[in-house]
This record gives C-alpha cells, sequence and structure tokens, in this order.
C-alpha cells in the first residue's frame, strides 16, 4: 500500500453509489423471500488513519478500515437483529438467518415495526460533509510534531507530554427498507488534539485541547492547539481549597454541552415511555428561564451531526426541543412515539446538532463578574448523574472566583443539586460557543449549587 | 494445553485461504531490519443478546465479527492496521501498511515459535451453543415475574442477558504462538419502583466465563432480582447526603471499584513509562496504609476479568501491586515491560482487532485484614457506609478520582441509620489509599458484571476487596 497521499484511503468511500445500494436491496428481497412483514439494513463502511507523537517522536500510526452491516426484521410485530462484519454473500444470508431466528422467540409488541412510510425522507439536501484531506503522512507527522512543539515550548512548567495526534476519517453509511426507502450519507472527519503534563511542587496536572471539523480548512492552526492545551494544564497549578457550601457554578462550553445533553436525554423517548425521566409528562411545561430555547437544525451546511434522515429513514425536520423556556417536542424514534401515542420527531439514533439561543450572550468576564464569587468548572468526572429524578453529583476541576475575577485553580471537590433546580436556575449564557461541535452551546451560569470541598462546613 | 490453541486456530482460521504456513508468511512480511517485532492478532467472536421488558421479550440480537490487527513495532514506535476480512488479499497490504513506521528493506527474522501449553482456568464450553432460545427466553420471563412478585411498588422490570464467545489466535515474531477460547456471559436486571410520585431505580447483575445455565444454578438470577427490587425501594427511603469530607466505609466486593480508580490505572505501565501517572517512579515508597496489599489476579477460575492468556499471548498472572502499603510495580504489556526495563506482567488487553493493545487490568482487589466488618462500622461516629457503586474514573496524572454510590448509608454513633441519595465520592489516590485505617475479613469479588474503559476501549474485568474505611473522603452530596 502506497501511503503518499493519505486522503486516497478516506476518498473513495465518500462516493455514493457502487456495491452498497445492490447488497442492501439483495437483503431486503431476501427477507422479502422469507416471508416477513417488514426488514430494513444499514451498512456502514469506514476508513482513515491517525498519527500520534510524543516528545517530539512518532509513537504510533494506525489505519482504520471498518465494515458493519445490521439487519432487522419484523414478523407479526416480532422484532429480530443481527450484525456482521462480513458482506459476502454467505455471511449475509446467515445474518439474516439469525434475524429471523430472534424474530420468533421475541413476543409480539404492536408498537414495533418501520417507520410510517410517509414520513420517509424526500428531500435531501445538500450537507457538504464530505472534504477529504489532501496531506501525506509526512506532513500529517510533521503537524502534529509542530503542535505538540509549540505547546511544549510555551512555559517551562509544562514538563512532559502525553502527545500530540492528528486523525482524518471518511465514512459512508446507507439505509434501506421494505417500504423501498434508500437513502445514503457520507462524511469526513479531521482532528488535531494534544494533552500535556505541568508540574509544580505540589505534582501533575494534565489538560488538553482539540479541534475537529468536517473539512480540514475548518481546523484551528495546530499550533494554536498545542499552545491551548498548555496553558489550560499550567492554568491547573497551584490548587488551593474553597469552603464547603452553596455558591453559583460556571460550566465552560465543553461541560455545559454535557449538562444539556442531560436535557435531551431526559426529553429522549426510550427514558420517557420506560417512566425512567424525570421529565416525563413535561411537554408544554416550563423547565428553563423563558429567555432560552434549544433548538436542533439538522440540515446545517458542513456541521458535525448533520443528516436529512434519522437511523429509520425518517426526514429531519428544524425545531424547537425548549422554546422560550417551555419543553416544545419530545426526542422519538417510531417505537418510542407509538408507546406514547404520538409521532415520530425524526430522532431515532439521536440529535442532530443542538443550539442553546439565548436573548442575551455575554463575554467571559461579564459572566464572572455577575458570578461574584463560586465556582468555574472547567473538567467534570464520574457518573453522577440520574435521570431518573434529575439527582446531580459530580467530581469537578476548575477555578475559584472572588470578587468576579479567577483567584486560583481547584480540584478534589463535588458540585451537587438537582437538574430540574439546575435548569431554572440558569442566570446566564456566554458568547463562546464553538460553531463546530454538535452541541453548540456558550458557557452556562447557573445560580447555586452545593459544592463540597476538603474544607468542612 | 494445545487443544485450547487448536480449537482457537480452527475458530480463527476455518473457512479463511489462510493456514498456519500462510500465517507466518504474513507475518514475516511484517518484518524490516528495524522492526523490533512483528504481530498478528486473529478474532473471531459471536455474540447474543436478549432484552425483557415489561414483561415481554422485546428484542434479542445476534452479532458476528472477525478480523485481523497487524502490528509492528521499533523501539517506542508502533505501526497498525487491520482488516476485517481474513483473507490473505486484504492481509498482505495491511501487513505493508502497518511495517511502513519502518524504512522498508530486507525482511528482519522471526523466532522460532513455540506453542503456549497453559492449563485451562475456564470452561471453554459455547454459552451461546449451550441452551436453546426458548429455555434462554423462559429464565427472563421467570426473572421479570419473580422481581415483580415481591413487591407492589415495583412499576418497570427490564432484564439483559449477554453472550459471548470470543477465539483469539496470536503469532508474533518474538516466538510466541497462542490461541485462546473465551466465553463471557452477564445478566443485568434493572428496576424501577414508585412510591408518592417518587421514582427510583435498582440494578444488579453477574456473570463470568461460564455457560448461561449458571445463572439459573443456586437461583443466582432470582437473588439478582432480589437485590435489583431491595435497592430500589430503598432509594424511596434515601434522604439527602451530607456534603464535605467524613469518614467513609466501604462495604466489601463492587466497592473495589475505589481500588480499580484509585490505583490501578495509576500502576498501568503504560503511564509510568511516560512519567505521566501521579505513581510514576514511585515502585519501593510508600502509596498507602500498611493495611492495603493489593493484587492485579487474571488466573481466577471462571471469573469476568480472567485470563488463561492475554491478547499478546502472555500467560496471565497474579501481580502484587501494593504490599503492606509498598508499591511493588506496575502492569505490564509487551511494549511497556521492555521499555521500562521490567518482567511482562500478561496485561496486554485490546477490545479487538482492530484496536492496539495496552496495559489493563484484569481482576483487581485487596487482601483481607483482620477486622469484624461490624467492629468498623462501630468504630464511626458521624460518616457515610457505601455498600454500592455506579462508576468511577480517575485523572491518572492528578491522581484524582471519583466514584458514585447507589447505595449509602448515614453511620450514627456506629450504626448505618437511614439511606441516603446517591453521592459522587471524590479523593487523590495516594492520599485516600494512606488514610484506610482498618481492613475487614470479608474480602468478596463482585458479581460479574465490570467493564472498563481506556482510550475509548473496553475490557471486562474484576474488582473486589473486604470492607475497609477511610478516615477521610469528600461526599458530594447537598444537604448542609
Amino acid at each position: 500500500m502506497p501511503i503518499n497521499s493519505l486522503d486516497q484511503l478516506t476518498a473513495p468511500l465518500c462516493e455514493t453509489g457502487g456495491e452498497l445500494p445492490h447488497l442492501a436491496e439483495t437483503i431486503i428481497a431476501a427477507a422479502r423471500r422469507k416471508g416477513v412483514d417488514a426488514a430494513e439494513v444499514s451498512i456502514s463502511k469506514g476508513a482513515g488513519y491517525s498519527i500520534s507523537v510524543r516528545m517530539g517522536e512518532v509513537e504510533t500510526t494506525e489505519f482504520h478500515q471498518d465494515v458493519s452491516c445490521g439487519i432487522t426484521v419484523y414478523s407479526n410485530h416480532c422484532k429480530g437483529s443481527a450484525s456482521t462484519s462480513d458482506l459476502r454473500a454467505a455471511s449475509l444470508d446467515e445474518t439474516l438467518d439469525a434475524a429471523y431466528d430472534i424474530a420468533r422467540y421475541a413476543q409480539p409488541d404492536t408498537c414495533h415495526g418501520l417507520a410510517d412510510a410517509a414520513l420517509m425522507a424526500k428531500e435531501f439536501p445538500e450537507l457538504d460533509l464530505v472534504s477529504a484531506w489532501p496531506i501525506s503522512l509526512n506532513h500529517a507527522t510533521q503537524l502534529a510534531l509542530a503542535c505538540e512543539d509549540a505547546g511544549r515550548r510555551l512555559d517551562a512548567r509544562i514538563v512532559n507530554s502525553e502527545g500530540a495526534s492528528l486523525s482524518s476519517y471518511g465514512g459512508r453509511s446507507l439505509y434501506a427498507n421494505s417500504h423501498g426507502f434508500m437513502g445514503e450519507t457520507s462524511g469526513t472527519s479531521h482532528s488535531i488534539g494534544c494533552a500535556l503534563l505541568a508540574e509544580d511542587e505540589a505534582g501533575m496536572r494534565r489538560d488538553y485541547w482539540y479541534t475537529s471539523a468536517r473539512r480540514a480548512e475548518l481546523l484551528d492552526p495546530a499550533e494554536t492547539v498545542g499552545v491551548r492545551a498548555a496553558e489550560r494544564a499550567v492554568a491547573r497549578l497551584g490548587a488551593a481549597t474553597p469552603p464547603t457550601g452553596p455558591c453559583p457554578v460556571l460550566f465552560e462550553p465543553e461541560v455545559a454541552s454535557g449538562l444539556l445533553g442531560s436535557i435531551t436525554g431526559a426529553l429522549s423517548g426510550g427514558l420517557l415511555y420506560r417512566h425512567e425521566s424525570f421529565l416525563e409528562g413535561s411537554l408544554g411545561e416550563v423547565i428553563m428561564p423563558a429567555w432560552l430555547s434549544l433548538v436542533e437544525r439538522p440540515h446545517l451546511a458542513r456541521a458535525a451531526a448533520s443528516a436529512s434522515f434519522d437511523t429509520e429513514g425518517v426526514q429531519t425536520r428544524d425545531k424547537y426541543i425548549v422554546e422560550d423556556g417551555r419543553v416544545a417536542s419530545y426526542l422519538l424514534s417510531s417505537y418510542s412515539a407509538r408507546r406514547l401515542a404520538m409521532e415520530t420527531t425524526g430522532n431515532a439514533g439521536g440529535i442532530h446538532n443542538l443550539i442553546l439561543e439565548a436573548n442575551e450572550y455575554k463575554n467571559r468576564s461579564a459572566l464572572l463578574a455577575q458570578m461574584g464569587r463560586g465556582l468555574v468548572v472547567r473538567e467534570l468526572m464520574g457518573q453522577g448523574v440520574n435521570l431518573v429524578n434529575g439527582d446531580y453529583s459530580r467530581g469537578v476541576a476548575g477555578f475559584w472566583v472572588e470578587n468576579g475575577v479567577i483567584a486560583y485553580p481547584v480540584q478534589e471537590i463535588t458540585i451537587a443539586g438537582n437538574l430540574r433546580d439546575m435548569l431554572k436556575g440558569i442566570a446566564a449564557v456566554g458568547e463562546d460557543a464553538d460553531p463546530r461541535r454538535r452541541v453548540r452551546t456558550g458557557s452556562i451560569l447557573i445560580d447555586s449549587m452545593m459544592v463540597a470541598t476538603p474544607e468542612s462546613l | 494445553m494445545s487443544e485450547i490453541f487448536e480449537t482457537a486456530a480452527e475458530d480463527c482460521l476455518d473457512g479463511t485461504d489462510l493456514d498456519m504456513s500462510r500465517c507466518e508468511n504474513l507475518l514475516a512480511g511484517l518484518m524490516a531490519p528495524e522492526v523490533d517485532a512483528g504481530e498478528l492478532f486473529f478474532q473471531r467472536e459471536r455474540q447474543l443478546s436478549w432484552l425483557l421488558e415489561e414483561g415481554k421479550i422485546k428484542e434479542g440480537s445476534f452479532a458476528v465479527s472477525g478480523g485481523v490487527g497487524a502490528r509492528a513495532m521499533s523501539g517506542e514506535k508502533t505501526g497498525f492496521a487491520y482488516v476485517d476480512d481474513i483473507a490473505w488479499d486484504s492481509l498482505k497490504p495491511a501487513t505493508a501498511a502497518a511495517r511502513a513506521i519502518a524504512r522498508s528493506g530486507a525482511s528482519g527474522r522471526v523466532a522460532g515459535f513455540e506453542k503456549e501449553s497453559g492449563e485451562p482456568i475456564h470452561s471453554l464450553s459455547d454459552p451461546i451453543a449451550g441452551m436453546n432460545n426458548e429455555q434462554r427466553v423462559d429464565m427472563l420471563k421467570r426473572v421479570d415475574a419473580y422481581a415483580r412478585s415481591l413487591d407492589p411498588r415495583i412499576v418497570k422490570v427490564t432484564v439483559g442477558l449477554h453472550a459471548v464467545q470470543e477465539s483469539i489466535l496470536v503469532l508474533c515474531s518474538d516466538g510466541t504462538l497462542s490461541g485462546d477460547v473465551r466465553p463471557l456471559i452477564r445478566m443485568n436486571v434493572g428496576v424501577i419502583a414508585e412510591q408518592n410520585g417518587r421514582r427510583e431505580r435498582g440494578n444488579a447483575g453477574g456473570g463470568g466465563r461460564r455457560e448461561i445455565s449458571w445463572l439459573l444454578e443456586e437461583h443466582r438470577c432470582d437473588q439478582f432480582a432480589r437485590e435489583a427490587v431491595r435497592l430500589a425501594l430503598l432509594n424511596l427511603e434515601a434522604v439527602d447526603a451530607p456534603a464535605g469530607p467524613m469518614p467513609v466505609v466501604l462495604g466489601p466486593g463492587w466497592p473495589g471499584v475505589l481500588l480499580h480508580e484509585a490505583v490501578g490505572h495509576g500502576l498501568e505501565g503504560d503511564f509510568n513509562r511516560k512519567g505521566t501517572s501521579a505513581f510514576s517512579g514511585r515502585i519501593g515508597t510508600k502509596v498507602a496504609s500498611s493495611l492495603c496489599t493489593v493484587v492485579d489476579d487474571a488466573t481466577l477460575a471462571d471469573r469476568r476479568g480472567s485470563l488463561r492468556i492475554d491478547d499478546e499471548g502472555t500467560p496471565g498472572q497474579r501481580t502484587v501491586l501494593i504490599e503492606n502499603g509498598v508499591l511493588q510495580g506496575y502492569l505490564t504489556d509487551k511494549l511497556n515491560a521492555k521499555l521500562l526495563q521490567a518482567d511482562c506482567t500478561g496485561n496486554g488487553r485490546r477490545e479487538s482487532y482492530s484496536h492496539l493493545p495496552m496495559p489493563r487490568m484484569t481482576n483487581t482487589f485487596m487482601l483481607p485484614g483482620a477486622h469484624e466488618p461490624e467492629e468498623i462500622l462501630k468504630s464511626v461516629k458521624r460518616g457515610i457506609y457505601a455498600v454500592n457503586f455506579g462508576g468511577g474514573q480517575v485523572d491518572i496524572t492528578s491522581g484524582q478520582f471519583v466514584f458514585s454510590t447507589t447505595e449509602a448509608w448515614l453511620i450514627e454513633d456506629g450504626r448505618p441509620t437511614c439511606p441516603v441519595k446517591g453521592a459522587t465520592l471524590i479523593g487523590m489516590g495516594a492520599d485516600v489509599m494512606q488514610r484506610v485505617s482498618m481492613v475487614g475479613n470479608d474480602l468478596k469479588l463482585d458479581s460479574g458484571v465490570g467493564v472498563c474503559g481506556k482510550e475509548g476501549q473496553s475490557v471486562p474485568v474484576g474488582v473486589g476487596q473486604p470492607t475497609l474505611k477511610v478516615d477521610d473522603i469528600i461526599v458530594g452530596g447537598t444537604a448542609h
């Protein structure tokens, strides 16, 4: 394999047509011959590479290529699924047989089945998600080296490195079902990341930064990524301990997106029909301040999570999930929608670009000034989010704020509260959103949470 | 035990255009003068899962995957490529791509193969073939009915069954020629209890390298149902957890996730070779109270984290990590053992052929101490008794780790008095281990549901510990 130009690896995968549609049609036809009521097939193929360097030397060069095919059949409202990584005919036949066999032992559920034929996507806007990166192995290595080097040179306290990496990936996937629907998507994703260690007499601290985009020209420069990683690692040095007690908490954008993920998780059909969501029955209810909305925009060009149809072939549409603080839509697949006697929202497989809209976006110093005295959260640790009842308790690394300015970094502390109170308590939103991320949100300021630290009450 | 090797080799190569001599030929294709070691990892895996929800067998799925990972190592450099297709024509270019880290040239040397011949540490029987679908489905229905019968407040029951049969074959230019057959099963029971509009969840489960019928023996699956129901009902009564530093007594078994996070990850050889762990360069120093002896043991029979050989073909072993508080050594794979100039501990693991191996834990636990569990509780005037946990996480560089309780009690005057809501506990690994002041005589291993994630790769693991007391750890509750 000549590995001079790496885009050769990813580019062919991004073309549409070829053998995949034919394979899907063959599988659906074979399923019909077995007498099933409905069948669906998804096939994905991807390839890419990643190059990691550490302390100025190449560490690993990895070449990826992935294939998978999933088949689901429905027979008398019974569902069976099977998947394989082998696309040869004999293996696909066995996979279909396995799905069919499982459906025989599953029990009927009238909510099972394909999404309604009328909802299948008819419009396929150009999303501009494919752009192979014409870069040589040598150049890719140089970029990764430059990234790490810029970070290591920034500050004498940067003593060690976990390395920098560059990766590029291209993939296509196809979904077809026995309504006759067939849709294909393809996309590329490129990224550069770096993790560095800073040290002082109290020990080592690690932080990282990365840039990721559909097109290489939308990436931040490699050096900028390294410098940002170094700045973040150094900023963690000199941690001190604030007192235990309630105070305002500012979630930086990278952790604010997780907070919004808790809302969309709790509004997803799977949790709702299982009675496992603290937002069950919340349609129309006020859960956030009226100056805030959460919007899904699936058709944004070059965006991380754009798609014209969901994993059931249903057309995706722009919609409010929370409008002026009120829950405007759940996030449903056809199955969860039937369970709730509603219609699918085109969210089988998840959300396609989530945006937090506010009537005002503040800059960082205004947010800190508004906070006065409190905690900035840079990193969250642990899984202490209970979506059944909204209880929230996580480990934190970040900064303590006094008199509206950063006073010192903090670690070994926790924040706790309940998501219902936290969402209603949103006091301000920052202007620092990164439009390349799948969740676009600035920092989020919450009026009060309980902070536990090594210092007793 | 060459029988295991023969079975594994047949599983991996059956129906392909490869035999052992063609595999050796491919391995030679990985070698170049600057390549220290070349490796081919063959894997074939079948997975079956069933899900019961709301009293019905909702869905099942069956997955087949297989492929080969080709790795070439030169000093600290690694070249890696993999294919989903076990075939000569796919593998040939993959070996060339992996070798590209070294300048091409005449082939390097492959040592004479030495077939590994360890004894089995678990059954090789295929759990997917062991019971038919009708019997499996009946078992799930029974568990569901039993869980519902335990209390009218149980409004929702989910029962999941997962079985995997994996075969691997490893050829390495250092002469390694190994194969293994690894069954793995797991059952999870999740319930929701409701009372006066309040809803709480309870989860329990177990498994290991066994056949599915093991779940029926000694009513194990009923025990999982009882435990899930007990937890959900208990949490209906839970009050807000306190906030701030306080003594914490950790129950036996699964709370060993403390060791996994607080010390285990920090002792993995890759971090220490690079000097990025809070434990780097600390072998021979005291990193825990002298009551603590922590081991990683791949050789336990039938356990979820057990490995007869690791994913590089090195026999699994028992490694003492901390003895009486003193750090003894790190967990290594071949690459990091070589670079650390240490022995390889057989901890080279990978999620699949499409991932690179790295040092990972197997079954990690603390050896028992002298105290009765009741004595330990009695010693605490006010604190937390944490019996069950969800997951944990660690920042190996600073040593900061967290884990979240799913069953915890307030201790008042030496007795657990009332359950408290889930809270995150946070600490710095070495600090917390130094504050272990009492260790119980009741070592217990977890029931077999653990999954460990590192750099995007998941592998099954086990944890365990006796009851133990940490004098001071931060509890992330909401109560003043």
